[in-house]
């Protein structure tokens, strides 16, 4: 069976699909370390973690900020069901920012019933969120 | 015979309530396209959930997951929690007392360990929380923008009270949205979690994945989510339900107004000519007279 050229990339929320395109190459952030899929590549289904995926398109490349959820791999399809996923032009840098402050004062002053696992992954989203959020804006 | 005055007043009235009626009606229909846009943006990932969990179905003991395990038969009876959708605005016709009316009865046929419940939605909670029922949650003013965080807060509540061994099962009432003209009231186990159908409906099996971590990891982490999906899945159908439900009410209200509007026109012409008759029968008589 000869290799397919593209793969078609789907990223649905529960809300909406945010992403359906036809790709060369995308980078996914598994919860066993980042990876990379192109054409042709094994089925494989894998969790996410929260994280920053980019997909390429010829000479395009576009990021998403992206949180929990699976990924399927097919050899000619990728699917990705996030609970959250966000497009670089979709994420309000102002909001991520407070976001950002928010988490840093949490895990800056810590209390004694506080959840730390909640505050961390509340920093590490919004920290995705900007570093996500800039490239779109280096970009233009 | 009511005066000219008091019918033309009356039908300034029913005309201002038509308008009303109108506006909703305008309304209604264009947040019930918004719903089912919603209600289709939200099925792609149900779809793509249902297959790859029937998949993993196949590789996984799914006996052994908490939110899969029956109730052993022996065990003391506990309650159930039934979760009631309703809507949080009147005027959409039968919507809300057809809920409350099921849950009812739900209620009624409960176990004997009674019931416990979740109520989303203003109009479930005017009318259970007064009668003494044991609450576990409500949620209210949810509908306004629906968001996934609701279903999630739903699950959370859920899943706690059924893995705490405070429930027996957890069942949710809502309105499905069949089409336009027709919902239907529903009742749905959501815990535990009925078997999964293993492989894909078609016949046609998953291909051989790499796992990244191993099946079982993936699907413990998936079924949450499934629970949530569920909740969400339930939420939007009643959105989409209550505006269509609405749309309808709205619309035999304006019918209603302008068959109104005609009869009491009618009856107006009919006591403004009366009256000039009658006053002409006064002029021709007392110019007789003289």
């Amino acid at each position: 069976m000869p290799l397919p050229e593209h793969l078609i990339l789907e990223i649905v929320t529960p809300e909406r699909s945010v992403v359906s395109e036809q790709i060369d190459e995308v980078q996914i952030p598994g919860t066993e370390g980042s990876f990379g899929v192109r054409p042709g590549h094994t089925p494989l289904l894998a969790t996410l973690q929260v994280g920053e995926l980019w997909y390429r398109r010829g000479e395009e490349t576009s990021h998403v900020a992206v949180s929990f959820g699976f990924a399927e791999v097919q050899p000619d399809r990728v699917t990705i069901l996030a609970q959250i996923a966000e497009s670089a032009e979709d994420i309000d840098v102002t909001r991520a920012t407070d976001a950002e402050q928010r988490a840093k004062k949490r895990l800056d002053t810590p209390a004694l019933d506080m959840d730390f696992e909640r505050a961390r992954i509340a920093m590490l989203k919004s920290l995705t969120r900007l570093r996500v959020a800039s490239r779109a804006r280096n970009r233009v | 015979m009511a005066s000219l005055l008091d019918i033309r007043r009356r039908i300034r009235a029913v005309k201002s309530t038509q308008q009303i009626t109108k506006a909703m009606k305008a309304i209604s229909a264009s947040r019930l396209r918004r719903a089912q846009e919603s209600m289709m943006g939200a099925r792609p990932f149900a779809n793509q959930m249902e297959r790859v969990l029937g998949g993993l179905a196949g590789q996984v003991d799914t006996s052994a997951h908490p939110l899969l395990t029956q109730r052993a038969p022996d065990a003391p009876d506990r309650p159930t929690l039934i979760i009631v959708v309703s809507a949080d605005k009147g005027l959409c016709g039968g919507f809300n007392s057809n809920i409350v009316k099921q849950a009812g009865e739900v209620i009624a046929n409960a176990s004997g360990a009674g019931v416990s419940l979740g109520l989303v939605g203003k109009k479930g909670r005017e009318f259970f929380a007064r009668r003494g029922f044991d609450v576990r949650f409500e949620l209210v003013d949810i509908f306004a923008s629906l968001k996934y965080a609701h279903a999630q807060a739903i699950a959370r509540e859920a899943v706690t009270a059924f893995i705490e061994g405070e429930v027996d099962s957890v069942h949710v009432v809502y309105n499905e949205f069949k089409n336009v003209l027709q919902q239907q009231v529903v009742v749905n186990q959501v815990l535990p979690i009925k078997p999964l159908v293993t492989g894909d409906a078609d016949g046609e099996r998953l291909p051989d994945y790499l796992y990244e971590p191993d099946p079982a990891q993936i699907f413990d982490s998936l079924i949450p989510r499934h629970v949530e999906v569920q909740f969400y899945r339930a939420l939007l159908e009643s959105a989409a339900a209550e505006h269509a439900a609405r749309l309808t009410a709205m619309e035999a209200a304006t019918k209603n107004a302008t068959e109104m509007i005609a009869d009491l026109t009618l009856y107006m012409n009919k006591v403004r000519q009366a009256k000039i008759t009658g006053e002409i029968i006064e002029i021709v008589s007392g110019a007789e007279a003289i």
